[in-house]
């Protein structure tokens, strides 16, 4: 039995019948890291030990006949812009490559309470900015589909290895598709939480008003028991909201009776993939046969997302990564300087060309005479985004529609083209900025074998209807049984 | 020429609170360097602010005090700019919707009415506290500078006024009263050796009914004192300039207190963009009118109304009523005082005297002061009754300020104002003799217990200050008995 292979649920009630030990999934897991970690690069940093130790003192746990939390003896990973005290954060960069903070993120406290087992830190673009963890400093990142081609990014490491095994689950963080454009091109499911859902605290800021932590996993099961550890108010993040947590699994029933679902015209744009159109026509056919009612429906602010985003992020990044100075910890310029010096090249030599090019973007949105026409006007077009998906709402349970126009490229594509690149977000930003719930999951192949990935969008806190048309297109189809190895690794 | 003045104030104040305004950080003052902070107020990756209610609810009472509208919806915004005592690089404070606006100050100069309009109060947070190599003992540190983050986040409310300050000494005025009203809602100790009170000015002059010239911003002063002589060395400045036919250049100054001038710091061009917007991650400050309501019920009468309420109701001078009013603490140990001895201009001669010169002496918050004000009054009263002389009561008033004994017990038990001079104690005993004859005789038929009486007569003819031993001694004399 290949334990790399099984759902988090499955291996959680193997565990309880004490069928397997955690130790012996846990050591299964780092073997299984050990043989793929060359050619996939998913991790920046493992931690065997830590998670052995973990797995020991579960097992021990389990012996003295105590139950587990929900995620008992379950490995999981997590991308390297999550705090966990003690080791290295990277956030893909320079600047931060030694940092260690002495604190946990929230979440990493709730997947410790849920007797889950960290294995160690995922790759990512440089603080999350980018589409492919082609901006990651240290390694790029391996789609496990095809060794040519990039995992999708921002979250490409955790993508990448749930899909490859190398894990069961992990943790992502998506401000403009950064789970759900990964999670389709690597052939996962990768939900994004409403905004306020899930705690911020101890996640390495990019862009604050968008970012949300979200669970990439095997399948939308798995997904709802991860969403489930991670959610619910946080007293350390103030925007984290006081909402009724469901538990999720009760939802997850596989028919979709009396379920109204849009289509928005506007994500049918030219220059998309035709197997991607494809796939998401057929994606709805099933979704009709289970009992939903698809129609379409417009969201006429669409083209104005990217724009929007660019302004909004930019500005918040450039304020949020203010701090990556040299002074009291992360990179600082070697040698005797004075203090302007000292900042600017220490930033110059931590910072990517991304990050730089984000940095300065955001600098002049909010410069004094810019910021109206910039900040202040992507602010509005913001609420008109947010008031399309309101208005859509009001008659449809969800949306559905590709999670990127094309299926994943080859690695240095579109390195080049900052424009190009920004355009693999094109489906997944609007739900940022309205900050509404996004899930992608497999709907097909393309036909060098890269996976396509649906996405389904919901109004904010609905993350129950989202699993649910998730669970029920998931289970009358086959898609999510396609592993890797199957095909090409 | 003859210029208009106008000095706009913005007063930065550390509010009294436990914790800092966005963690649980102690807000101590003086601990060692670094002791007080975690990972939130240090701005680490991945920290997010959560608000202090305190802080707010401080912000809120000041500026209900001071006559404010309160914002039921207001923002923090983000203020980017690079200094190393900012750990994020940005400081969380308010920029286009503050918590308050609209208020006044009011107070009295040169016997004149004054009322000050007031622009807005809001909340944000402190910067660190750099310590450069060369003020610290070890010449190794000689080149370098270090970063003391004990005061990173502590909250600040800044209070601003409308330019209408038109002299230094108005300046002057405006700050003590400002210092008082915030004691009395005791939410700042004010004190600017501490930095918890801090004070930057824009000035400008003008031709007499011409619009506002340009004005500059004077920093660095470190007490009312360097603010009122910064102010009048920038007025004689930009006059020497008007005069001679010159612009005032916009700018931003320093007062030097050593060469008692302002010197220049960054010019208009210089000076920051700093790139405000919303706080995105802190929601919208959100202040119910139940909750102002429930704060206005701690606003306290204000200094300047029982400033005028002293002069009316009590007929103090307005010297009196001002120095009485200074603090809380005073102005009510005043009235309690009045309350049971009711000839306030004693009381607050006795306050002002002999009272505050103990008070500066021990160096002891007036709460902490033994004596109680029921204890004063009751001294007063004995001095005016005549039972205890003015040059007495001066001794018991030091040891009851001391102690917090009350007066007879330290007047009986040090016996202070005993009479025992025999000559004085033969008169008063000649004369009870002689009203309480029938006493006597009964003495010398027997009764000791006439005795008693006797010696209780005397006593109550000295107010008790009679040696009862010598009373005792001299009545037997006078009555035939020898021991």
């Amino acid at each position: 039995m290949n334990l790399y292979r099984l759902p988090a649920y499955e291996l959680h009630q193997l565990i309880q019948d004490r069928e397997i030990s955690i130790q012996e999934l846990t050591r299964s897991i780092f073997q299984r890291i050990e043989e793929l970690e060359d050619k996939i690069k998913a991790f920046l940093s493992l931690d065997i030990e830590g998670a052995m130790e973990q797995a020991r003192r579960l097992d021990r746990k389990l012996s003295q006949g105590k139950k587990l939390g929900s995620l008992g003896g379950i490995p999981i990973a997590v991308k390297d812009n999550i705090c966990l005290k003690g080791k290295r954060t990277t956030c893909g960069s320079r600047i931060l490559e030694d940092f260690r903070p002495p604190y946990s993120a929230t979440v990493a406290q709730r997947l410790k309470e849920a007797d889950a087992i960290i294995i160690g830190k995922t790759n990512m673009d440089e603080f999350a900015m980018g589409s492919s963890t082609e901006n990651s400093v240290f390694q790029v990142t391996r789609n496990p589909w095809n060794l040519g081609s990039i995992p999708g990014g921002s979250s490409g490491g955790s993508a990448a290895a749930v899909a490859s095994g190398e894990t069961v689950m992990a943790l992502g963080s998506d401000t403009g598709g950064s789970i759900r454009q990964p999670a389709s091109f690597c052939g996962v499911v990768g939900l994004k939480p409403t905004y306020g859902r899930v705690s911020r605290y101890g996640l390495v800021a990019f862009a604050s008003s968008l970012d949300q932590i979200g669970p990439i996993t095997r399948d939308v099961r798995d997904c709802a028991l991860l969403l489930g550890v991670l959610n619910g108010r946080d007293e350390l993040d103030s925007t984290s909201l006081d909402y009724p947590v469901p538990s999720y699994l009760e939802y997850l029933v596989p028919d979709l009776k009396d379920m109204r679902i849009g289509l928005p015209r506007e994500y049918f744009v030219p220059g998309m993939s035709h197997e991607v159109r494809e796939a998401i026509v057929q994606a709805t056919g099933v979704l009709e046969k289970l009992g939903a009612k698809v129609e379409e429906v417009s969201l006429p602010h669409t083209e104005y997302a990217i724009a929007t985003y660019y302004l909004i992020a930019t500005a918040e990044a450039s304020s949020n990564l203010a701090r990556y100075d040299g002074v009291g910890y992360g990179l600082r310029t070697r040698g005797k300087t004075n203090l302007i010096e000292m900042y600017k090249k220490s930033r110059q030599e931590g910072f990517g060309e991304e990050v730089k090019r984000r940095i300065m973007l955001g600098t002049y949105v909010l410069s004094k005479g810019y910021y109206e026409d910039y900040y202040g006007k992507a602010g509005r077009v913001r609420t008109l985004v947010r008031q399309d998906f309101e208005e859509v709402f009001q008659s449809y349970d969800a949306v559905v529609t590709p999670a990127s126009p094309t299926v994943a490229f080859k690695i240095g594509e579109k390195v080049d083209d900052p424009l190009k690149m920004y355009l693999s977000d094109i489906f997944t930003i609007s739900a940022n900025l309205a900050g509404i719930p996004g899930i992608s999951v497999p709907c097909g192949y393309s036909q060098e074998g890269l996976p396509i990935g649906l996405q389904i969008l919901a109004k904010a806190f609905d993350e129950t209807t989202l699993l649910r048309i998730a669970y029920a297109y998931e289970q009358s189809t086959n898609w999510h049984k396609s592993k890797p190895e199957d095909l090409k690794l | 020429m003859n210029y208009q003045t106008s000095i706009g104030l913005e007063v930065h104040v550390q509010l009294l609170t436990r914790s800092k305004l966005f963690c649980g950080c102690s807000t101590q003052f003086g601990s060692s360097p670094n002791s007080q902070t975690c990972p939130v107020c240090l701005g680490l990756p991945g920290v997010l602010p959560s608000i202090n209610k305190k802080a707010v609810e401080r912000t809120i009472l000041t500026a209900l005090a001071l006559g404010c509208k309160v914002s039921p919806f207001s923002r923090f915004a983000r203020k980017n700019y690079y200094y190393p005592d900012l750990p994020k690089n940005f400081q969380i404070s308010q920029y286009d919707e503050p918590l308050a606006k609209d208020g006044y100050l009011e107070f009295e100069l040169d016997g004149k009415h004054r009322r000050v309009r007031i622009q807005r109060v809001h909340l944000e947070e402190d910067a660190g506290k750099i310590i450069h190599g060369e003020d610290i003992q070890n010449p190794e540190d000689k080149d370098s500078s270090f970063i003391d983050y004990n005061r990173t986040g502590i909250p600040l409310m800044e209070i601003v006024s409308y330019p209408e300050i038109h002299s230094p000494e108005e300046a002057y005025q405006y700050l003590v009263n400002l210092k008082r009203v915030l004691g009395y809602l005791e939410v700042s100790d004010c004190n600017m050796e501490e930095g918890s009170l801090r004070c930057d000015a824009n000035i400008s002059l003008a031709p007499k009914g011409a619009r506002l010239g340009v004005k500059t911003e004077l920093k660095n002063m470190n007490s009312f004192k360097e603010i009122r002589e910064g102010l009048s060395s920038e007025i004689e400045r930009q006059a020497a300039l008007l005069d001679k036919g010159e612009k005032v250049p916009q700018e931003t100054r320093l007062w030097d207190p050593h060469e008692q001038a302002t010197i220049p710091m960054r010019g208009k061009e210089e000076a920051h963009d700093y790139r405000y917007f919303p706080e995105p991650d802190l929601l919208p400050l959100k202040v119910s009118q139940e909750w102002i309501r429930s704060v206005k019920e701690a606003v306290v009468e204000l200094p300047f109304h029982r400033y005028q309420r002293f002069i009316s109701q009590y007929h103090l001078p307005v010297y009196d009523a001002s120095v009485l009013t200074d603090s809380r603490e005073l102005a009510d140990y005043f009235e309690e005082c009045v309350r049971n001895f009711l000839h306030p201009k004693v009381v607050s001669n006795w306050i002002m005297g002999e009272f505050l010169r103990l008070v500066k002496k021990e160096t002891e918050s007036l709460r902490k002061i033994k004596m109680k004000p029921f204890m004063l009054a009751h001294l007063l009263e004995e001095v005016q009754k005549g039972v205890i002389s003015g040059k007495l009561a001066k001794e018991v008033f030091q040891k009851m300020f001391k102690s917090g004994r009350p007066a007879e017990e330290i007047i009986r038990q040090e016996k202070l104002g005993q009479i025992s001079n025999e000559k004085e104690l033969e008169e008063i005993i000649q004369r009870v003799m002689m009203q309480n004859s029938k006493a006597v005789d009964d003495f010398k038929k027997g009764k000791d217990k006439a005795l008693i009486f006797l010696v209780g007569q005397v006593m109550r003819e000295t107010k008790g200050r009679a040696n009862p031993d010598l009373v005792n001694r001299l009545l037997k004399e006078k009555m035939g008995v020898r021991e």
